[in-house]
């Protein structure tokens, strides 16, 4: 019977070796192991067996179902891997066909560059704030060392709605409303951007509604030098730590003294190009220390408060840094200008 | 301003910088050098010549035949000029020359005559045509008599001058004098410079015996000086100070009005002459005017004017607008003989009311407006006087008839030291300051640390610290400053919530697919009140209009965003950019008066518009496009990344599709609309279906702020139950889900439509509509019991309200 059952045994593997589907190995899973099998009926016939003898076949007749068992599982494994790798290879798919497209938008180029400042100046512990487009005379410009008949008022000729309202024409007034909320004791740290207006004709470089972004510290012993390390610190972020910056004499009815910022070219750096004018200069921003008339109109001693204040538009630097040739692009919202700076 | 280098070399000497040196020099220091330009293109080899003899050509009637001295060679030349005569100085290219253009001349042959060389007009050597004098506009240019034969004729033209043009802020009106810019240029370059004296002969008899002045307002016309000059003889004026007027930009006309106009440009001091013969009396009566009088200025305009203007009269009739401009009846003539110079000072504030009145914007009223310098008003009339005895024969009388209640005195600014150091970051010493305002020549008495400054009147715009210490600043050097960094206490910068909000919400929008676009918030007044949301026209009294608008389009202030948004959707499909998403977040404009008097309400929305294909993609057969359900969503969307519910429900807006527009509400509050464009006005702008939508921002931001955001995470199981129900086809979905929720509350969480059928087995005009619900007690297992009882009481409400069948 030993013999029997080894026999068994090596032709059942060797069926297993050979089988080549999984029906097929199903098949010699029933003929072997199947109670009709061969093992079975080996078991089956131990009764003739003398006592000594039953449990060591017994043992091995186990042993044997075993290993085919063990044989047939592993077989199955083998073959259903095959069989699914088969499978698989049958769904294999062109990868180069185009997707299905998912729609992505993006933000107005004006608006990536005003996040990012808001966000360099965040950095330096600035807050931000904001204020009404439709603005009072007193805020506009009153407040702001403009009384009524100043002959600055002539530089931005202004959207009047009444006598006292009109659409602001820069984004001061916030710096104004933002100083007279404090009491005249604490300091302030802020920028604000926002839409501003102005009596132009919209052409290439001018336009009836533009942006501005304005900047303001007051504080005690504030200096002037404290101006430039701070829009120096802000000219290497934004435009890059190789440009020059240069401040010189200006005016500004609200500042004094008055400064106005210049960067070097990038486009000839430095050298003089048709970019820059030939000077090797752009000008970037206007600033200085705030007027102490504008001070004491919200409230400050400016004798124990100083500050100071700039001013940028983000319409001029999307167009130094990315070359926008018309200042109307920024307005006929041309699908295929906003999409090209979704990344800027 | 535009200074001539030659001219600027002649006060102040400059050489020893090229003139790009000098020009950083000015910027740096402060005023900004726009430009610095030659006045024409490089001319060589152009002479002065002598026409000796002029001669109809033999074969041409319209050209001349003439023999030129040139100095070292007499040239025979053709010239079609029709000025051209025998006995003229004019400039010739002789054969080498270079003309602008690069034009070269040569020997040549005209109609058989040698022409060796060519007679220029100014035109010819490169002047603009309107610097050049009248009489030589459609001919040769001639020198006067005294110019020698041979000279070169470039620089007695002047032509190789280089103009700087200075780009001055409205505080430096100082600089709109050659004698200001060479005072700003020796500081610059602490070089050395002062006006000169004025050096007048007089004759014995008095300018008083033929002239008095009265002045009425004399804070209009604090001082007015009126000079007497006889027998002069009008003619043109000297080359030199014609070239230097033309540099100035400032067209020669005659010598009278040359030399005022060059004393205007010399000392920045406007000036007037009157024909005495002509002005009818000798009286000045300068007085406010009149409302409604009339006068007819030098450019034959007739002008009405008004109380706030100030004018120059013969005790009657008005001769001049004070600083703006003269009359016709007065002006100086060929003929005039004597004439009234008139030096004054008139108040910034009146000429610049009557300037801007007028619209007359002279070289004049721009100085008068910014204020002139008080103790250059009489010397400038002296210098005119010299001038006029000098270059047009004339007489000077002896004395100024003047009305004199001026103020001449100097601004006293006390600075120190120490305090300059504090504002500007600096250690700059006593000595350094002290160099500062000896190169400004500002006189100054010294305390140890202390500085009491004499203000010349030329600078009338410092009168306090802060302005002296720009001039300590800018003369120190801005580029010497230290870079330092605030040193006050650190505040921890960044976005409020509803900044940050905000921005999310931007983002969501980009990431759902559409683009930001940014539209003028001033609209045409029709747009204005378009595609309004009903709460914002609820409010909206009035819309805000400006007062004095610059074009229709631009002339009212937007209630609403989406027609803007649709005038860009319109702009782009017309450019064959067809499937588009935009999105807007800014503010609207809503005044709850009927007159508009106070500030409007400027509230934030976010608005979208979209048209075109949303979705394409053809090898997988899929294709959508834009429809309610997509502008739906994007606003769904909205409402899961704010966690706020909304509710849709059907309304009527104009201009919008009356079948496929709804309210958008939070918290039982209408915050918005969402449909699609009325086929009218899409037709109108060329547009296929287009969807919009527009919400309160500001609104949902202040609810999110109110939410409480976090839930606990169930962790007991939900059950879910579908129903389908029959109902009237007219029966909102919306509504009967809202009656699910609330019949099934509390523990029914969520309800969602997941069919909709009509047609076969169903009753013409009904509908099937299949929801399924969610049962959840997020503190315990749910009992079956619980959920069918809930349930039954869904099916009785839904039959109730909405005659709802189930589905069998």
């Amino acid at each position: 019977m030993k013999e029997r059952l080894e026999e068994l045994k090596q032709e059942a593997l060797a069926k297993v070796d050979q089988a080549d589907s999984v029906q097929g190995l199903k098949d010699v899973k029933v003929e072997y192991l199947g109670k009709k099998g061969p093992i079975t009926e080996v078991l089956r016939g131990m009764g003739k067996l003398s006592k000594e003898e039953r449990p060591v076949i017994g043992q091995l007749a186990n042993d044997v179902r075993e290993s085919i068992a063990q044989a047939i599982e592993t077989k199955q494994t083998a073959l259903e891997d095959a069989e699914l790798e088969k499978q698989l290879e049958e769904e294999s798919i062109d990868v180069t066909l185009p997707a299905r497209p998912v729609k992505v938008g993006g933000p107005h180029l004006l608006t990536s560059i005003v996040e990012e400042i808001e966000d360099l100046f965040i950095g330096m512990g600035f807050e931000i704030k904001e204020g009404p487009e439709v603005e009072t005379d007193y805020y506009n410009f009153e407040a702001l060392n403009l009384p009524k008949g100043h002959p600055a008022r002539d530089m931005q000729d202004s959207f009047y709605v009444t006598e006292e309202l009109l659409m602001r024409t820069h984004t001061s007034p916030v710096q104004a409303r933002t100083m007279g909320a404090k009491d005249g004791s604490e300091p302030v740290k802020m920028i604000c951007p926002g839409k501003v207006y102005r009596r132009d004709t919209d052409d290439a470089t001018h336009s009836h509604q533009f942006t501005q972004i304005e900047g303001l510290l007051v504080d005690k012993n504030v200096r002037m030098s404290d101006l430039k390390g701070v829009l120096n610190a802000f000219a290497k972020q934004m435009f890059g730590a190789d440009r020059e910056i240069r401040l010189r004499p200006s005016f500004f009815p609200f500042t004094e003294p008055s400064v106005e910022m210049d960067i070097s070219c990038k486009v000839c750096g430095g050298k003089g190009c048709s970019v820059c004018k030939g000077t090797g200069w752009i000008e970037i921003l206007g600033g200085g220390m705030v007027h102490p008339n504008v001070l004491e109109m919200a409230g400050y001693d400016p004798k124990e408060y100083s500050g100071f204040a700039f001013g940028m538009g983000p319409e001029r630097i999307a167009m130094l840094k990315y070359g926008v040739d018309d200042i109307r692009h920024f307005y006929t919202n041309d699908v295929r200008f906003l999409e090209q700076y979704h990344k800027a | 301003m535009l200074v001539s280098l030659n001219w600027l070399q002649e006060y102040i000497d400059v050489s020893r910088y090229s003139p790009e040196e000098l020009a950083e020099i000015i910027t740096k220091t402060g005023i900004e050098v726009e430009s610095v330009e030659p006045v024409a293109e490089e001319v060589t080899g152009v002479v002065v010549g002598y026409v000796r003899s002029c001669e109809q050509h033999p074969n041409a009637d319209k050209l001349n035949l003439c023999q030129v001295d040139v100095g070292e060679e007499t040239l025979q030349i053709v010239c079609g000029a029709p000025n051209v005569a025998e006995g003229q100085k004019v400039a010739v290219a002789t054969p080498g020359a270079v003309l602008p253009g690069n034009f070269k001349i040569k020997k040549t042959k005209l109609r058989g005559e040698e022409s060796n060389g060519m007679i220029c007009s100014l035109q010819e050597l490169g002047v603009d045509e309107k610097d050049v004098p009248k009489e030589y506009v459609d001919g040769i240019f001639v020198f006067p008599e005294d110019v020698e034969v041979g000279a070169n004729a470039v620089s007695l033209l002047n032509l190789d001058d280089l103009i700087i043009e200075l780009g001055l802020t409205p505080n430096r009106s100082d600089a709109l004098s050659m004698a200001g810019v060479a005072y700003e240029v020796a500081a610059a370059i602490d070089g050395t410079y002062e006006l000169a004296d004025e050096n007048v002969q007089t004759s014995e008899e008095k300018a008083a015996d033929h002239v008095s002045v009265v002045v009425e307002d004399s804070e209009a016309n604090p001082y007015y000086g009126a000079f007497i000059i006889k027998d002069v003889q009008v003619g043109p004026s000297p080359l030199w100070m014609r070239n230097r007027l033309t540099a100035a930009g400032i067209r020669p006309i005659n010598n009278v009005v040359d030399i005022t106009n060059y004393v205007l440009m010399e000392y920045g001091q406007p000036l007037h002459a009157f024909d005495y013969d002509r002005f009818g009396s000798n009286t000045i009566v300068t007085r406010r005017a009149k409302d409604g009088e009339k006068i007819t200025t030098l450019d034959d305009q007739e002008r009405t004017l008004k109380s706030d203007h100030l004018v120059i009269t013969n005790g009657e009739i008005a001769h001049a607008i004070a600083g703006v401009m003269g009359g016709a009846e007065s002006e100086v003539q060929e003929d005039t003989k004597t004439i009234i110079l008139e030096a004054a000072y008139f108040h910034p504030s009146v000429v610049r009311e009557a300037s801007k009145d007028h619209g007359l914007r002279s070289e004049s009223s721009t100085r008068f407006e910014k204020g002139v310098d008080p103790n250059r008003v009489e010397r400038a009339g002296k210098r005119a006087c010299e001038l006029l005895a000098k270059y047009a024969g004339g007489t000077v009388l002896e004395g100024v008839v003047s009305h004199d209640e001026l103020d001449r005195s100097e601004k006293q600014v006390t600075v120190n030291t120490s305090t300059i150091n504090d504002r500007l970051g600096t250690e700059i010493s006593n000595e350094d300051i002290a160099d500062i305002f000896r190169r400004l020549q500002f006189n100054y008495d010294q305390n140890g640390d202390e500085f009491q400054v004499s203000v010349p009147t030329r600078r009338g715009d410092i009168t306090i610290f802060e302005d002296m210490l720009e001039e300590v600043a800018r003369i120190y050097g801005y580029d010497n400053l230290p870079y330092t960094l605030p040193q006050g206490a650190s505040q921890a910068g960044g976005l409020t919530l509803e900044q940050l909000v905000k921005r999310k919400v931007k983002a969501y929008f980009e990431g759902a697919g559409l683009h930001e676009t940014i539209t003028y918030s001033l609209t045409h007044k029709d747009k204005a009140q378009m595609l309004v949301s009903p709460e914002v026209k609820e409010k909206s009294l009035s819309p805000v209009a400006l007062a004095m608008p610059m074009s229709e389009d631009h002339g009212t202030l937007r209630l609403s965003m989406v027609p803007e948004l649709l005038e860009s959707l319109s702009y782009n499909v017309a450019r064959k950019q067809e499937n588009l998403a935009f999105y807007e977040v800014g503010t609207v404009f809503i005044s709850e008066e009927e007159k508009v008097t106070k500030q409007p309400q400027e509230m934030l929305r976010a608005s979208g518009a979209l048209t075109g294909e949303w979705l394409s993609h053809p090898w997988q057969q899929e294709k959508k496009t834009v429809d309610f359900f997509v502008a739906k969503g994007i606003l769904e969307g909205l409402s899961e990344l704010l966690d706020l519910p909304f509710t849709y429900e059907k309304t009527k807006l104009d201009y919008m599709h009356p079948g496929r527009t709804a309210t958008v509400s939070v918290h039982g509050e209408v915050i918005g609309f969402v449909g699609q464009v009325h086929p009218k006005l899409q037709k109108q702008l060329g547009l296929k279906e287009t969807y919009v939508f527009d919400v309160n921002l500001e609104a949902l931001i202040e609810e999110y702020k109110k939410e409480e955001k976090f839930q606990t995470i169930p962790r007991h199981p939900s059950v879910s139950r579908d129903i389908a129900l029959v109902v009237d086809e007219s029966v909102p979905a919306g509504s009967i889900e809202k009656t699910i929720a609330e019949a099934g509350s509390p523990l029914v969480k969520d309800v969602q439509v997941f069919d909709l059928y009509q047609g076969e087995h169903l009753d013409e005009g009904k509908k099937s509509l299949a929801f399924r619900l969610l049962y959840l007690d997020p503190l315990r297992t749910l009992k079956d019991q619980e959920v069918e009882e809930a349930h039954n009481a869904i099916l009785e409400a839904v039959k109730n309200q909405h005659q709802a069948e189930l589905r069998g």
